[in-house]
């Protein structure tokens, strides 16, 4: 087969009407009668709900109706957790408009259906709620405490510990062996600030009751999963609902969710019998959506006096916030298997205790508990370099696995099957010019000069693919880890492409005609990709994880296959030979050793008039396939950031920042550039700029974006990216995931290039954001101090 | 991001507007580029009864040439601030602060007059009018009436202009031939100032023998670092003479603490700002 597609940089044929304003998100679609919702929201993080008078609200012009909680309380049951780590998980019940007390603020205890969104936004400020307040647990260390109890009727603010230790799973040694015979003892504290998705689109839900069924229009990444759940949790049967993603913009896991406010549209459109559109403003969006991150890692790393890690143990602490979401509770274990990432460990112990507090709760946010890993085994390595007077590079090549011993078996369990990270390391070093900056450097720290440089150097794996069905559930994560796809062949051979993957901004329509443009032998242009509709796309799990193309492209490769094998029994038949000696290429079926052949298109038609088909061969070309992985994929790369800073002000500026990522065989490059620089500019904006700020009261302090800081293309340097092609063997494209490469890597990169900048100056750590008024009070407590903690 | 409901009017001249205001009754907002008031009233942390769009009366936009002085008017955008030749010829220092605002978008809706009656204290263009001895030019029921610049700032997001009156034209006295700089501190590129400083030099032979310095965002309302300006008359041009009188820059502040740093950070900034600003408007 001549392959013309996969590898070519072709522009994105999504785009073209996502950027001339012919785009069709969900607040844009507007239906006869439709009504419209505004919430309530308590300004509260913790209260015991008194009496809710909702009458001025009610008589107040164009509302239709006010629900409670109280009034949907039979029929809303309670939102899902997918994912309980353990036996014993503690969880509260999750109304989607609370009943009694609310945990967090911006909670939702009312909503408001009115004939136009400013009348339902004027009702808003009508509903009187009373509230008693209650003390509130913000705080980690607090929450483990439990002192005060962000639910007082679990009796405990400890939801579950989920503990591995490669001692007892075989894996490796017990870790106690490691601890106590240490030669080195690196013990540090790491914080995972509370971060926002920020998604470009805020969430909107559309629902229409007219008609048989229920459909629901979502920005949401899991039209498939959201159908089920919002079946299983308001009690609808599932062949009833129909859920549709339209165009959806960006989610970065923070629409992985089945919200509150979807539940409610669809109560509000049952109770009201009418379409009902709720869209939140960004502010809701910031207040209420998820958050991600905030974990405290208490991680010791055991090592010999010449630099060889012999063991690390990670004690976690995990904020749930308020309540359980879809994945909340797991988030921490996808990252319990990455803390070793590219290392050899003999011994490895993982114990994360998730805790509630009253706060938002947390969920996937890009990475999902790998960027928290892979940011401690990074730090770590450059702490245990700077103890043994090591180049931090020359630390990690003694550590990490070869590229002759793949397959390699961590000491976390995984098997990684393909990898090279020396090749990948010495193309950065390469593309970076690491010697001339590290001598440029010296001069700096001689000459005193009052803008410092420093170089911060990550290494990074992931287990992407998301993922073996069986892995899942011995993780007890409910639901399966296949994807679905069907190929449809229409009678002038156009073919369409039904995916069960839902894009939302990751160019799966490109990258999927270009995938099957080459196993068809068809123009790209003659294929069309469906996705995001459960009654065009009835199979799916959707999109996260870095796992379309590695699950979901497999699924569509597979079923283009099936396409070609009922083709073949036709094409034997219209040139009278035997099916062994037909053959496949570049569109044509052709018999071996003749001239003779016929294009997939005759075959199509062909099948579509049925005049002459073989005896008892079904009409039909369209086939299906289910793909589920055997295992993760594991992509890889190496990021250097040359940082300055600014020792007068704060300022950390990036100077060059250099990636070679290595994500295997890849479909379209320009998509694949895309995701590194959109996931490097996520991963900086952790270490430099973002961080959900409450007050003492559980109030959310970066309720905009004037406070919670996004940062944009002025704000980040000219990206140096680069690939190495290490082609995964897990699936039979070669490829592994690139969604979130940037992001995982490069946190840990600047972190370390700023604090490599300013070590000499007696600075030891500084907390994420490194914002400037951070780095410049280090700076200031090292002068007195000799160093902060 | 839906405002409550209001009432509006958009007259075509200044004694129109008067007329309005003195009708509408107080709970009225005055509309000029609209990029601090419309977000407000969209967030509801602003509800008035009444807007009154300034975006029709053509006499007030525009700069010209009025002797000693330039006459700007108040809907004059941040973009014809940081382009306009006559501003680049004789207060340099205004279309260096103007180009820092914000972002091309709000430059080209947000206006002059509009940001200085906001009085942001965070703004840009309070500081370095201030330093510039500027004179604000009010129309009001009772005919014009003219405010000093040092004593039209009066507080968080509060100015001399009263209850039905509008503030027209800045006459900003010229300073052609001096060095200035705008130098602005923030985090992400676009974003309110944390501290800026806004410096104005006039060298002699080399050394100092003007200079005035603006601060943002040191206080409730734009600073002028009198003691600066001060210890620079009759330096010699280098840096350490520089960096010596800088040091007196935030006497008399009393700057905010926030996300983006406390009072002391700021206190710090101040100093090595405006050390930076002296330095670039001098041209060293």
């Amino acid at each position: 087969m001549t392959i013309t597609e996969v590898g070519r940089s072709r522009l994105r044929k999504e785009d073209a009407h996502l950027i001339t304003g012919r785009s069709r998100y969900t607040d844009n679609i507007t239906l006869p009668g439709m009504l419209h919702l505004a919430m309530v929201r308590s300004p509260f993080a913790h209260a015991k709900i008194t009496s809710i008078d909702a009458s001025a609200a009610k008589s107040s012009p164009g509302v239709v109706a006010v629900l409670t909680g109280a009034d949907v309380a039979a029929e809303q049951g309670s939102l899902p957790n997918a994912w309980p780590i353990t036996p014993d998980q503690k969880a509260p019940a999750h109304p989607a408009i609370a009943v009694d007390a609310v945990a967090f603020a911006g909670e939702v205890v009312a909503c408001i259906i009115a004939r136009s969104a400013a009348a339902a936004r004027d009702a808003v400020e009508l509903v009187d709620v009373s509230y008693e307040e209650l003390p509130v647990v913000l705080d980690l260390e607090e929450a483990l405490k439990d002192e005060v109890l962000a639910h007082p009727d679990l009796g405990t603010n400890k939801s579950a510990t989920w503990i591995f230790d490669s001692g007892e799973a075989g894996t490796g040694k017990p870790i106690s062996e490691a601890l106590n015979g240490a030669e080195v003892l690196i013990e540090r504290t790491f914080y995972q600030q509370r971060l926002i998705p920020a998604f470009m689109e805020p969430r909107s839900t559309l629902v229409d009751p007219t008609g048989e069924q229920i459909t629901v229009w979502s920005a949401t990444q899991i039209p498939h999963i959201l159908r089920l759940m919002l079946a299983l949790t308001l009690g609808i049967p599932e062949s009833k609902v129909r859920v549709i993603a339209p165009d959806v913009g960006g989610g970065f896991g923070g629409k992985l969710q089945v919200t509150p406010e979807e539940a409610i549209t669809v109560l509000a459109a049952r109770h009201t019998g009418k379409p009902c559109k709720y869209t939140e403003t960004r502010s809701e969006s910031l207040m209420a959506a998820h958050h991600g991150r905030a974990q405290v890692q208490k991680v010791k790393l055991a090592a010999t006096k010449d630099g060889i890690v012999t063991g690390l143990d990670v004690h976690l602490l995990a904020d749930m916030g308020a309540y359980l979401g879809l994945v909340t509770s797991g988030v921490p274990i996808l990252g319990a298997f990455m803390y070793n990432s590219i290392y050899k460990f003999p011994a490895y112990r993982f114990e994360c205790t998730n805790l509630f507090t009253n706060k938002a709760w947390t969920d996937a946010y890009r990475g999902a508990g790998r960027p928290e890993a892979t940011f401690a085994i990074e730090r770590l390595m450059d702490e245990l370099a700077v103890e043994l007077g090591m180049d931090p590079l020359e630390l990690r090549e003694k550590n990490w696995i070869k590229h002759e011993e793949f397959p390699f078996t961590t000491v976390a369990g995984l098997e990684y099957d393909s990898g090279n990270y020396e090749a990948a390391t010495a193309k950065a070093l390469e593309l970076f010019g690491y010697d001339e900056l590290r001598a440029e450097q010296v001069r700096r720290r001689e000459a005193n000069d009052p803008v410092q440089l420093g170089i911060g150097i990550s290494t990074f794996t992931e287990m992407c693919g998301l993922a073996p069905s069986r892995v899942l559930g011995a993780l007890s994560y409910a639901a399966g880890g296949w994807e679905h796809a069907q190929v449809r062949v229409l009678p002038t051979g156009n073919i369409e492409v039904v995916t069960g993957s839902s894009a939302h901004g990751q160019g799966h329509e490109t990258a999927w005609s270009q995938l099957v443009a080459d196993r068809l032998g068809v123009p790209f242009e003659n294929v069309e990709v469906l996705h995001g509709d459960t009654q065009t796309s009835q199979r799916g799990l959707d999109t996260y994880g870095s796992r379309s193309l590695t699950v979901g492209g497999m699924a569509v490769l597979a079923a283009a296959d099936k396409v070609i094998e009922k083709a073949k029994v036709v094409a034997a038949h219209m040139m009278e030979a035997s099916e062994e000696d037909i053959e496949f290429t570049d569109g044509k079926f052709s018999v071996k050793g003749t001239d003779q052949s016929t294009a997939l298109g005759e075959i199509a038609f062909a099948v579509f008039s049925a005049h002459n088909l073989p005896d008892g061969f079904e009409p039909n070309l369209d086939s299906n396939a289910t793909f589920d992985p055997q295992n993760f994929s594991f992509p890889h790369g190496t990021h250097l950031a040359a940082m300055e800073v600014d020792t007068e002000t704060g300022q950390v500026t990036i100077r060059k920042y250099v990636c070679v990522d290595d994500v295997g065989v890849v479909v379209n490059p320009l998509i694949v550039e895309g995701q590194v620089h959109g996931g490097l500019a996520q991963g900086i904006a952790q270490a430099l700029y973002e961080e959900a700020v409450h007050d003492d009261a559980g109030t959310l302090v970066t309720g905009s974006f004037v406070d919670y800081l996004v940062p944009s293309a002025p704000d980040l340097p000219h990206f140096t990216t680069a690939r190495t092609e290490t082609p995964s063997t897990t699936n039979q494209l070669g490829a592994k995931g690139v969604g979130e490469a940037g992001t995982i890597a490069s946190t840990p990169a600047i972190v370390n290039g700023v604090l490599d900048a300013v070590r000499h100056l007696g600075v030891k750590d500084i907390k994420m954001p490194c914002t400037p008024s951070r780095v410049w009070a280090a700076l200031e407590e090292a002068k007195t101090t000799g160093g902060v903690q | 991001m839906i405002p409550s409901a209001f009432d509006y009017a958009a007259p075509a001249t200044v004694a129109e507007a008067l007329g309005v205001l003195a009708d509408a009754g107080d709970d009225v907002k005055l509309l000029a580029g609209g990029q601090s008031l419309i977000p407000v009233m969209k967030l509801r942390l602003a509800d008035p009864a009444m807007v009154v769009d300034l975006g029709r009366i053509g006499e007030l936009s525009g700069v010209r040439d009025d002797g000693d002085a330039l006459l700007i008017g108040a809907m004059t955008t941040h973009h014809q601030i940081a382009t306009d030749p006559l501003i680049a010829e004789h207060l340099p220092l205004l279309a260096k602060a103007a180009a820092t605002v914000a972002d091309p978008q709000v430059r080209h809706r947000g206006t002059f007059g509009g940001a200085l009656v906001h009085a942001d204290p965070a703004g840009d263009m309070p500081a370095p009018v201030l330093a510039t001895d500027a004179t604000f030019i009010l129309a009001g029921p009772n005919g014009e009436r003219r405010v000093a610049a040092a004593d039209f700032f009066q507080g968080y997001f509060t100015t001399a202009v009263d209850d039905g009156e509008i503030l027209t034209h800045i006459r900003v006295p010229k300073y052609t031939g001096w060095g200035a700089h705008y130098e602005k501190f923030t985090r992400v590129a676009q974003q309110w100032s944390i501290v800026a400083v806004a410096a104005m030099v006039r060298v002699e032979g080399g050394t100092i023998a003007e200079a005035r310095i603006g601060l943002t965002n040191m206080a409730s309302t734009p600073l002028r670092a009198t003691a600066v300006e001060q210890a620079l008359v009759g330096a010699p041009l280098t840096r350490e003479a520089i960096a010596t009188a800088s040091a007196h820059a935030a006497e008399g502040t009393d700057p905010a603490s926030d996300l983006n740093g406390d009072a002391a950070y700021r206190r710090h900034l101040a100093e090595v700002l405006t050390k930076r600003a002296v330095i670039a408007a001098a041209g060293l």
